[in-house]
């Protein structure tokens, strides 16, 4: 009686599980394979020719360069202003609780909403950036419509928006650290800076790792902005994997190249899980 | 040593007022009219009022209010029922459920975004906020938080319970629901902020006023081809951010801990 309990109390989330997420995982493989069904043709199976389409096509070549790009751009500038911001806010400082704050405000606005204030910066007859520049006598620079900075200034944003949010888990950690070892270290005359590279950073290692992935996931993940500031142009330099996505299933209407660059998103987050996955396990060993 | 201090007070405050100035300067821009920087120029709500007469922003900020509530209230329904059998029942395939379950932390519906439109318009859903709803309302990360939560409550309450005649549901309403409140909070929080903020999933399913969330209609209304002036988008830019910024800034200390909370799977 009480087995039925189990299966009857997950019903209806595993429905909803079911229509949502399983079957349209398995759908979406297997549409891969196919071609689109069309008024002059039926589905036919295609193979693995939708995955070798993929690997010449340069809109999708250049789609997960920006993807890796992205990554490389972000996720160590957060991490390293993340960590900054949080040793900052853990000493002496006035107005500690404002400052906190400031620094994580960005996290909680959403993302369209942070495209729109930076989109003040970069736009190119009065955004501030090219004000500045004019200031000090120089031409100013069509920031997303030029292919070298439209990327770097997405990067900027997610920067921006994301530090604050990496910084409350290095805050937890730092308050969680064992005192006694910097109380020796003191006694021992180490300075801050050795302190922080023998003690706090190693110890801050499992922290690290956990907002790596993290941030990997959402740098893969990411798309709002696009639609604001740059939709994937100029000449596909803003163009990431889900935006391409997006575009090849509702604005060209190839379902079945969709359903494969879905794959490809889906693998590149299971990689990443299964990694995450892992790191947690080995820290529950440890510990 | 002191030198090393005034160094640390001045690279905090140097960092905040990089960190504040674009938010800052957006709420500067929407009470003032014009695109040039004048810092003597006078306050004015003329873009709000022309912002406002220019989009439903009204309408968009009730039907966003609308999707996070039922969002919400199913998320809640589903996940505490789920997450009690997942902790306290031993039925059949539990452990291989449990793990397709958390599938869906890492692979959101929005990542699925053309196979969960086709679907949607196959149960005719699209265009509805039942529908920018739906997908969510299962959600692997309430149902992993609260099994969490449930496992750490002692077994001999829930036997207690029975004894005295409680039901399963019963039980659940009077021992596992209270004495879960701070993750039943964290979650809210989470999922509050993640759905207001959601777009691409809206963006793809919402056609009409009545139904897009703000966010969809702030992208709409700022996009560079509908050349609206910069003040205005300020001014709709915070509008749309105001209520989740005045939460936030009331519930503060809530919100980071849920934040650190939820993110420490």
């Amino acid at each position: 009686m009480k087995r039925l309990y189990g299966w009857i109390f997950v019903l209806p989330a595993f429905i909803l599980l079911s229509v949502f997420t399983f079957y349209p995982i398995i759908a979406t493989l297997i549409d891969s394979f196919y071609s689109d069904k069309t008024i002059f043709r039926p589905r036919v199976f295609l193979g693995f020719e939708n995955y070798h389409h993929l690997l010449h096509d340069p809109v999708f070549i250049t789609t997960l360069l920006n993807n890796f790009l992205f990554a490389l751009g972000t996720v160590p500038a957060s991490i390293i202003l993340a960590l900054i911001m949080a040793l900052l806010v853990s000493q002496r400082t006035p107005a500690k609780g404002l400052i906190r704050l400031t620094y994580f405000t960005p996290t909680i606005l959403p993302m369209i909403a942070v495209a729109n204030i930076w989109l003040f910066f970069y736009t190119p007859q009065i955004g501030l950036f090219n004000k500045i520049i004019g200031l000090l006598g120089y031409t100013g620079i069509n920031w997303l419509g030029n292919p070298s900075t439209a990327l770097p200034s997405l990067m900027i944003l997610t920067i921006w928006k994301e530090a604050g949010f990496f910084m409350i888990f290095y805050l937890a950690a730092l308050q969680s650290l064992p005192k006694e070892l910097y109380e020796a270290a003191g006694i021992e005359g180490t300075s801050n800076w050795s302190c922080f590279w023998k003690i706090t950073f190693p110890l801050l290692m499992p922290t690290t790792f956990f907002i790596t992935i993290n941030a990997l996931i959402e740098a893969f993940r990411f798309v709002d902005p696009i639609f604001v500031l740059t939709k994937g142009g100029p000449d596909n330099a803003t163009n990431l994997l889900l935006y391409y996505i997006y575009e090849t299933a509702f604005s060209f209407l190839n379902h079945s190249y969709a359903a494969t660059l879905t794959v490809v998103l889906v693998l590149i987050l299971v990689v990443l899980s299964i990694i995450q996955f892992g790191v947690i396990e080995k820290r529950i060993h440890y510990q | 040593m002191k030198f090393m201090h005034y160094l640390q007070v001045t690279a905090t405050w140097l960092l905040a007022i990089l960190w504040a100035f674009p938010l800052l300067y957006a709420f500067w821009a929407a009470f003032h009219t014009g695109n040039h920087f004048d810092l003597f120029s006078s306050l004015t709500l003329e873009n709000f009022r022309t912002a406002m007469s220019q989009a439903p922003f009204l309408r968009y900020m009730i039907n966003t209010v609308i999707l996070v509530t039922i969002t919400l209230a199913a998320q809640l329904f589903l996940c505490t029922f789920a997450a009690y059998a997942f902790a306290r029942i031993n039925f059949f395939g539990r452990n291989i459920v449990f793990f397709l379950v958390l599938l869906q932390l890492m692979i959101t519906p929005e990542i699925l975004i053309m196979k969960n439109y086709q679907i949607l318009s196959n149960i005719g859903l699209t265009n509805t906020i039942l529908g920018i709803g739906l997908p969510y309302m299962a959600s692997a990360f309430g149902i992993f938080l609260l099994r969490q939560a449930f496992k750490t409550i002692p077994k001999e309450l829930e036997d207690a319970a029975r004894i005295e005649g409680s039901s399963t549901l019963g039980i659940l309403w009077k021992v596992y629901i209270p004495l879960s409140k701070p993750t039943y909070l964290a979650y809210a929080l989470v999922s509050i902020s993640y759905h207001w903020n959601n777009f691409l999933w809206p963006l793809v399913v919402s056609s009409s006023k009545t139904v897009r969330p703000i966010t969809v209609g702030l992208a709409i209304f700022a996009s560079p081809e509908t050349g609206v002036n910069w003040s205005v988008i300020s001014a709709a830019t915070i509008l749309s951010i105001a209520p989740l910024l005045a939460v936030f800034l009331l519930f503060q200390k809530q919100f980071v801990n849920s934040f650190l909370y939820t993110g420490i799977k």
